[in-house]
């Protein structure tokens, strides 16, 4: 194959992907910028900055929340994955469906039947009740929705998928012969663990984190569904300023505090990125 | 400018030819499609069906959950819609802004059902604009099993601030509708534009809120049907409707006065299918649609004919059809100023911002 046609090729390959990123990420990422620093007659300020002080307790708590729920994902979803990774065959298949098989439902249904389940008369309080009532005592019912637990329950059910599966993939692609190897030269166990699998499977852990951590900070629907609508997180601050629900629409002030957002979940990254490379090279190195 | 950046947006999908063109020219040619937007559970769905079957124009339905959110689904040119039912004050602003069409009424015949006690009022004063859907009160909803009869005796809106009732109440998840309440429980008019007034009010909720369950809009079927919660306010049909599932509800119009709405058929300006629009507005006020949709949402009509055609346990139930001296306490929207729609958005959201 002559260079010029394999260039040619990639050119090719390379457009459709390129162009669905200029329209749909980098043009609305600018149009974001564009809002953040203008204000209603599309003139330059940075008035609109000053809200995202104004909103500061509401950006910590999106900001805990989020970091809770995924701290919560990693620690149930390593132990599954790695489980999974050594299973056979057969049950890894029927495993990883049985991850993906609630996502085939719509994200709303999926939040709104939580609801059902954590009522005061949903299914567990009313479980608790009849077993209450058959030992003969008096039972009124956990309060399970419209909190905040029941926000990070929310987050944790739904993004738990984007976190087992990527660290699933990184665990299975570990080469076995590495940990033979390290038995071989004496370590126990968790010896194995800790210095061969642990490090190896960084970058699944990594982009869990991030497939995690994105979405539940942006979360709008899980708060009002679950949280009762009592406790805006920064994504209905952000709804809030682009629908006008309480009374009065505007962009400027939404995309200041998207763009804060965005600086948020770049940082993020970035730093992810650092480790990840970290542990490539010191993890290869060691081994 | 916006407008500058969207079109321009517009015109960046177009170039990419991802835009669906070929299916907007085909409604404006052929007429085969009207988009309604309407509130959430405020229509009996068979309806349409019969629209769709007598006329051939499709019908593409969509639902929001408050007038705010319709406008600026609107106003931000996202989507086009033909058919909109909104609030009296909602359409008073769109009048003003000039984005509701002049309907000929040579296209909606039925018109003449609507009674004259329904017309002309003061959100279209020379019936240009709106023909009238449906209207209704805002009233407390509560369940008889547990909420003790000493408390509603008197038929307060304090029912709502009663410590009793902690984690019990439910509020509506709009601004306009939950300031309301609160200046009526406080004695003022729930139009008012003195600043102080909505500081208040503001307050008062905030001493609400820990004993509030949930903030909610069409969510409160379920949870005051399934006893989740035992208080709320609402509107009158949708709390017909709830009664209706649940025996053990009951409700009232506070004596302190409540919120009257008219809710009217009206098309954008933007419409393309105008015609078609009308002849959707035409179809609804026909006795025998306005009255099957009225005993399904359970709201007041103002169409003469179907009232008469209603089943009196319908025509003549207080809550639906409230007798003159309670309306005589109602108070109507009006469209508040720029700067007390200001007021009440940064009051809303630092009431859903104070944790």
């Amino acid at each position: 194959m002559s260079k010029n046609v394999t260039i040619g090729n990639k050119k090719v390959t390379v457009t459709p992907f390129a162009s669905w990123m200029v329209v749909f990420v980098l043009v609305p990422m600018a149009l974001v910028v564009y809002y953040a620093f203008t204000n209603a007659d599309g003139s330059f300020t940075v008035e609109n900055l000053k809200w995202i002080y104004t909103y500061r307790s509401t950006m910590f708590l999106s900001l805990r929340l989020a970091f809770i729920a995924t701290v919560i994902c990693l620690l149930l979803a390593y132990p599954i994955a790695y489980s999974m990774s050594r299973a056979s065959e057969k049950i890894q298949r029927n495993a990883t469906l049985i991850i993906m098989l609630p996502m085939w439902m719509n994200f709303l249904v999926r939040t709104y039947s939580w609801m059902t389940i954590l009522e005061n008369n949903g299914l567990i309080n009313s479980a608790l009740r009849t077993i209450a009532g058959m030992l003969g005592t008096d039972f009124d019912g956990f309060q399970l929705i419209n909190n905040r637990g029941a926000i990070v329950l929310g987050m944790v059910y739904n993004f738990l998928p984007y976190m087992i599966l990527p660290i699933y993939t990184s665990l299975t692609k570990i080469d076995n012969s590495l940990l033979e190897a390290a038995r071989d030269l004496g370590s126990n166990g968790f010896h194995v663990f800790k210095r061969v699998i642990l490090p190896l499977s960084v970058p699944g852990i990594i982009s869990g984190i991030t497939m995690v951590f994105i979405p539940s900070i942006s979360t709008f629907i899980i708060s009002r569904i679950l949280g009762g609508g009592k406790d805006y997180l920064i994504g209905d601050l952000i709804e809030d300023y682009f629908l006008g629900n309480s009374g009065v629409v505007n962009y400027n002030v939404g995309a200041a505090l998207s763009m804060v957002l965005m600086v948020l979940i770049l940082i993020a990254t970035f730093f992810m990125n650092r480790v990840d490379k970290d542990a490539k090279t010191s993890g290869g190195g060691r081994i | 400018m916006k407008k500058k950046i969207i079109s321009l947006l517009i015109a960046v999908f177009m170039l990419l030819g991802l835009c669906a063109c070929s299916d907007n020219q085909g409604n404006q040619n052929s007429n085969r499609s009207i988009n309604v937007y309407n509130w959430g559970e405020y229509i009996d769905q068979s309806v349409l069906d019969d629209f769709e079957a007598q006329t051939g124009i499709n019908v593409n339905y969509t639902t929001y959950a408050s007038n705010e959110e319709m406008y600026s689904k609107i106003v931000s040119g996202a989507a086009s819609y033909d058919v909109i039912i909104p609030s009296e004050y909602m359409i008073s602003k769109m009048i003003s802004e000039d984005l509701l069409a002049e309907l000929d009424f040579s296209n909606i015949p039925n018109y003449k059902y609507i009674g004259d006690e329904y017309r002309g009022l003061s959100y279209d004063p020379d019936e240009k604009y709106s023909v009238p859907y449906t209207w209704g009160t805002v009233v407390i909803v509560y369940n008889t099993k547990f909420v003790d009869a000493e408390d509603v005796a008197d038929e307060s809106i304090d029912l709502l601030w009663n410590e009793k009732y902690a984690g019990n109440i439910l509020m509506f998840d709009n601004p306009r509708d939950t300031f309301a309440l609160a200046h009526i429980k406080l004695g003022n008019s729930m139009n008012t534009t003195n600043p102080d007034d909505w500081i208040a009010a503001a307050e008062e909720l905030k001493k609400q809120k820990p004993l509030v369950q949930a903030y909610v809009m069409d969510q409160i079927f379920d949870k005051m049907i399934n006893e989740e919660a035992y208080i709320a306010a609402y509107y009158a049909g949708d709390a017909m409707t709830m009664m209706e599932e649940n025996e053990d509800l009951a409700a009232y119009v506070p004596r302190e006065g409540a919120n009257m709405f008219f809710d009217s058929m009206c098309v954008l300006k933007s419409s393309q299918n105008k015609e078609a629009a009308e002849k959707f507005i035409n179809f609804m006020c026909e006795t025998e649609i306005a009255v099957r949709n009225a005993e399904a949402v359970w709201y007041a009509i103002p169409h003469t004919a179907a009232y008469e055609a209603l089943d009196p346990e319908q025509s003549e139930d207080p809550l639906v059809y409230p007798p003159q001296e309670v309306l005589d306490k109602c108070e109507v929207f009006i469209n508040l100023n720029q700067e007390t729609l200001i007021l009440q958005s940064e009051l809303w959201i630092n009431l859903k911002t104070q944790y």
